[in-house]
């Protein structure tokens, strides 16, 4: 290596000393030790596990605890009919919920890249604004809203339209619906980039070939933005999938989603080592929807390129 | 049939917007309802607000969230600026990928892991939580949005001219604070905003690494929540809109007198 380029390695790494050193302190480090703890069997103690490896541990020692690993906390985990049940009801409320945020999202972020230039960038701001307030309130409104005796009902049995309560709070659909509201700015901005980048001759010029509008969509508009339709539905199923403040105020005692299983082991049954498999559990089972995410960022850098 | 197109495109705004922020309207009206019960109308009153301001613990978890976003969010600027640096800058370095793989994942992780984990190494470590767990964990999480931010503003303009105040004899330290700086300096802001942001409204993260002593106003109204729907909630999210809308307002015009 020239001194130079030896000098200009050296800064580089002073640059990224503190946040590198931050990051595995705080980042890696954490999940060395979830890993390390969904190994080991849960105790009636304080941490509530029993330790698996320490730092005075010699080489044979650790190669004797490697032997006697406990896996039980994954096997109870594909035993025990709670979590399979979480994991699948999580994925599929959670896709149900992408999907119907994805149909609402759609025609508005349509009717948002229609408008004139200037009114488009007013209502992208105002459509996105609520993002910024407390995800907590948001969903907390909904609670007033479903409830049985709260306004839906209220409205719906003083016009007669119902005689009883549609009992839909504490339901998966309050969760679905939860889920719908609080997520779709996510939704909104990526669709709103693909279709406004998009140029409106190509409508021109279908239309003038004699396609009708809702062809002209579903041929040019709809293939042209499906960039903008992948980017959206990982960015709220991903996050949805693990959600826990949702379930927990919407949903009933019933309800089995994963980031509220996990949270209950936590703080409610104290079973660290049963949470900590179910957190590496989920991380593997969200690798695959990251995978695609980064494969379709990198084609985005390509074609820019 | 351009007349039927406008007006379905007006009618998909205004359901848009009614669903976006009808909810919330909601909140605020009933805030200040007399009445404890959401179906009757007791007619106007401030009297949950008046009630707020005698809630010590409330007022108390307000001053934990601000410092904790403040805090957190000055650390993860720092942080988050100069990985980004690193990540735009430095071509391909020793473990790069480790580097970049650590920074983007808390953006896509589920937040119960994140806490999870933390608290997991706070325990071990044998650290008393309290105010700093959380400034440490929401500064972790809150540094890639920060990195993201940045990444692209360093990725956007014009490297020619680094390379020319370089030609022209300024050192790397110069050059960074004379042209580089200054240039990402908007991205630099709304990075820092967007942590602390996503500070104070974070629950989960927080309830994973706070202490006894230290609760955070989500915690404070996640708590109040669980027991129910009541008025004075309903007055803390109406005062907690108001601070991000008169916030937001406040950005959108600094911005639009920028672009004159």
């Amino acid at each position: 290596m020239r001194p130079a380029s030896k000098a200009r390695s050296r800064r580089n790494w002073l640059v990224i000393a503190v946040p590198y050193g931050w990051l595995l302190l705080f980042f890696l480090a954490p999940f060395a030790l979830v890993l390390k703890i969904s190994l080991s069997q849960s105790a009636l103690s304080l941490p509530p596990y029993a330790p698996v490896f320490d730092w005075s541990d010699d080489f044979r020692a650790i190669v004797e605890k490697l032997q006697a690993l406990s896996f039980e906390s994954f096997a109870g985990f594909f035993n025990d009919s709670l979590y399979v049940d979480s994991y699948v009801s999580s994925v599929v409320i959670a896709a149900i919920a992408t999907l119907l945020t994805l149909v609402v999202a759609y025609p508005f972020a349509l009717a948002i890249a229609r408008s004139s230039p200037k009114v488009r960038t007013i209502l992208i701001g105002l459509a996105i604004a609520p993002f910024w307030t407390s995800f907590l309130i948001r969903v907390y409104a909904w609670i007033t809203i479903l409830k049985d005796e709260g306004l839906l009902n209220h409205f719906l049995m003083r016009i007669g339209l119902i005689d009883a309560p549609l009992g839909i709070f504490a339901t998966n659909t309050a969760i679905v619906i939860g889920i719908v509201y609080s997520y779709l700015p996510f939704m909104l901005l990526p669709l709103y980039a693909a279709i406004e980048g998009q140029d409106q001759a190509l409508l021109e010029a279908a239309a003038d070939l004699g396609a009708s509008p809702w062809r002209a969509f579903l041929r040019i508009t709809l293939p042209l933005s499906m960039r903008g339709i992948i980017a959206g539905s990982l960015l709220v199923f991903i996050p949805a999938v693990g959600e826990f403040v949702i379930p927990d105020l919407l949903g009933g005692s019933d309800t089995l989603m994963i980031g509220r299983t996990l949270w209950n082991d936590f703080f409610v049954n104290r079973d660290w080592p049963a949470a900590s498999a179910a957190a590496i559990v989920l991380l593997i089972l969200l690798v695959g929807p990251l995978l695609v995410y980064e494969r379709v960022q990198l084609r985005d850098e390509k074609v820019r390129a | 049939m351009r007349a039927g197109a406008n007006l379905a495109r007006t009618g998909m705004l205004i359901a848009g917007f009614a669903l976006l922020y009808g909810p919330i309207l909601l909140l605020v009206i009933y805030s200040f309802n007399a009445s404890r019960l959401v179906t009757v109308w007791g007619g106007f009153s401030t009297r949950w607000y008046a009630a707020l301001l005698q809630d010590a613990q409330l007022i108390a978890s307000v001053r934990t969230s601000l410092l904790v976003a403040l805090f957190s969010a000055v650390i993860a600027t720092f942080n988050g600026t100069l990985a980004a640096i690193a990540l735009a800058r430095f071509g391909r370095f020793r473990t790069r990928t480790i580097f970049a793989g650590a920074i983007y994942a808390p953006l896509v992780m589920p937040e119960v892991i994140l806490g999870l984990s933390l608290l997991l190494l706070f325990v071990a470590l044998g650290i008393e939580r309290g105010l700093w767990t959380i400034v440490a964990a929401h500064a972790t999480f809150t540094m890639c949005f920060v990195t993201v931010v940045v990444q692209s503003r360093l990725a956007g303009f014009d490297r020619a001219l680094e390379e020319a105040a370089m030609d022209l004899g300024a050192g790397p330290a110069r050059t960074f604070l004379t042209i580089t700086l200054p240039l990402i300096r908007p991205a630099i802001v709304a990075g820092f905003l967007l942590a602390l942001t996503l500070s104070l409204d974070d629950l989960v993260i927080a309830s994973f690494t706070a202490g006894p002593g230290s609760t955070t106003l989500p915690m404070r109204v996640y708590s109040q929540v669980r027991l129910g729907v009541s008025p004075e909630i309903n007055a803390i999210s109406t005062l907690m809109l108001a601070v991000v809308g008169i916030a937001l307002l406040f950005f959108a015009a600094l911005s639009r007198g920028h672009g004159d």
